[in-house]
C-alpha cells in the first residue's frame, strides 16, 4: 500500500507549485500513471480522497491517465508485441520499455485571486 | 483579481506541471548515491517476498567473504530487530530499520539509516528491504544494483504476478534450490521462462544459502559490479574521466 506515501508526496508536489503562485486552492490535479509503475490507480483515488480532506486540495478531483506498456527495440527501433519473450524478433536484442512506468503529477487547475 | 474587468472574482488557472512525482525521493537517492560513490562503496538493494531467504543468503555471504571484503547492512522490516541480529551474528555490521507500518524502504530511510553507524570503509552495503514483491520496486534508493530473491517454493510464475518487481531485477537469485528433489512441479528452466517474459536480460543464479550451492557464483558476480562503483566513473574538474 505504497499509493499513500506517493500520495503524500504528490500533495507536497501539488502545494509547492500551487503556493509558489499565490494560489488559494486547488480545484483539479491530473496525474499520469503508467500500467508497469507498480502503481493501482484506484487505490492512489482513494488515498487522495482520504488525503485531501481540511486542506486546500480538499475540491481537487484527480484525473488520471493510465499509459499502457510498450516495448521497443532499441536497435531496430522496432514496435515489440506487449507479451512473449523480451527479445527482439527481427535481432535478437533486449527489449526496452518505451512507456509504461510513468508516475508523473502532469497538470493542477488552481484558484488564484 | 478577474483581470478583465476588476470585479474581485478568483479565477481558475491551469498549470503545466510535468512533474515525477517522487522526484523528492529521487532527489535523495541521487544523493545517497553520490556518498556511495565518493567511497567506491557497492550498495545492493536487495528485494523479495517475505521467507524467500534473503538474510539467509546475506549470511552465506558474509562466510564466503570473510577476510576479504568488508561488509554492512541496513535491514527493513515492519517490526522486530531480527533480521539485523542474525547478521550481526554472521560478522556483517548492521543496522535495523523498523519501518512500523511502512510495506517499503525509502530513500529518506536508508539516508537516516546511514547517520546513525559508520559505513565509509565499508565495501558492500546490502539494502535488505521490506518483505515484499510490490512496493519496494517503486522506491530508488541510491543502489548500483537490484537483486531479487525468488525462492523455488513461491512457485514459476512469480516473475509473471510481479512484473514490475521483476523488470528492475539486474540479478535473480533462485534461492533454496536444495529443496528442489521435494518439488516435483518446479524447475529452474520453468522459471528462467518466466523471468524472460518480463526481464529483457534476465540474469540469475541457482543459489542454496544451506548447502553453499551457488554462493561462489554469487560472490564473483558482485565482485563484478565493483566497476559500476569504481572511480573510473568520477570526473575530474576538467570533464576527463579517471581511469
Amino acid at each position: 500500500m505504497h499509493e499513500y506515501s506517493i500520495v503524500q508526496s504528490l500533495y507536497d508536489a501539488v502545494m509547492a507549485n500551487a503556493g509558489g503562485r499565490g494560489a488559494g486552492t486547488v480545484q483539479e490535479v491530473r496525474v499520469r500513471i503508467g500500467e508497469l509503475s507498480g502503481v493501482d490507480v484506484g487505490l492512489l483515488d482513494t488515498a487522495w480522497r482520504t488525503f485531501r480532506v481540511r486542506t486546500p486540495c480538499e475540491a481537487a478531483d484527480m484525473f488520471v491517465e493510465v499509459v499502457p506498456a510498450s516495448w521497443e527495440c532499441p536497435a531496430c527501433r522496432c514496435a515489440a508485441p506487449r507479451t512473449g519473450i523480451r527479445r527482439c524478433r527481427t535481432c535478437g536484442g533486449p527489449l526496452h520499455l518505451a512507456q509504461g512506468d510513468e508516475i508523473l503529477l502532469d497538470q493542477i487547475v488552481m484558484e488564484v485571486p | 483579481m478577474c483581470d478583465s474587468c476588476g470585479c474581485g472574482d478568483t479565477q481558475l488557472v491551469p498549470l503545466e506541471v510535468q512533474q515525477r512525482i517522487l522526484s523528492d525521493n529521487d532527489r535523495t537517492a541521487a544523493h545517497n548515491r553520490h556518498h556511495f560513490s565518493e567511497r567506491a562503496l557497492l550498495a545492493i538493494n536487495v528485494m523479495g517476498s517475505p521467507g524467500a531467504g534473503k538474510t539467509a543468503i546475506l549470511e552465506a555471504t558474509a562466510t564466503a567473504l570473510e577476510g576479504r571484503r568488508l561488509i554492512g547492512a541496513l535491514a527493513g522490516d515492519l517490526a522486530t530487530e531480527n533480521d539485523a541480529n542474525r547478521l550481526k551474528a554472521a560478522g556483517i555490521r548492521a543496522t535495523s530499520i523498523t519501518t512500523g507500518s511502512a510495506c517499503h524502504l525509502d530513500a529518506g530511510m536508508v539516508h537516516h539509516a546511514l547517520h546513525h553507524g559508520p559505513w565509509s570503509d565499508l565495501d558492500y552495503l546490502f539494502i535488505e528491504n521490506v518483505g515484499n514483491l510490490v512496493c519496494p520496486a517503486v522506491y530508488d534508493l541510491g543502489q548500483a544494483a537490484n537483486v531479487v530473491v525468488l525462492a523455488v517454493t513461491e512457485g514459476e510464475d512469480k516473475p509473471l504476478k510481479y512484473p514490475v518487481m521483476f523488470r528492475k531485477a539486474d540479478l535473480v537469485l533462485i534461492s533454496k534450490v536444495d529443496l528442489l528433489p521435494h518439488l516435483p512441479d518446479i524447475s529452474i528452466d520453468r522459471i528462467v521462462a518466466s523471468l524472460q517474459q518480463v526481464m529483457p536480460e534476465p540474469d540469475y543464479i541457482a543459489v542454496s544459502a544451506r548447502t553453499g550451492q551457488g554462493i561462489t557464483q554469487w560472490v564473483r558476480w558482485l565482485n563484478e559490479q565493483e566497476a559500476r562503483v569504481a572511480p573510473a566513473h568520477y570526473t575530474d574538474t576538467t570533464g576527463r574521466a579517471h581511469v
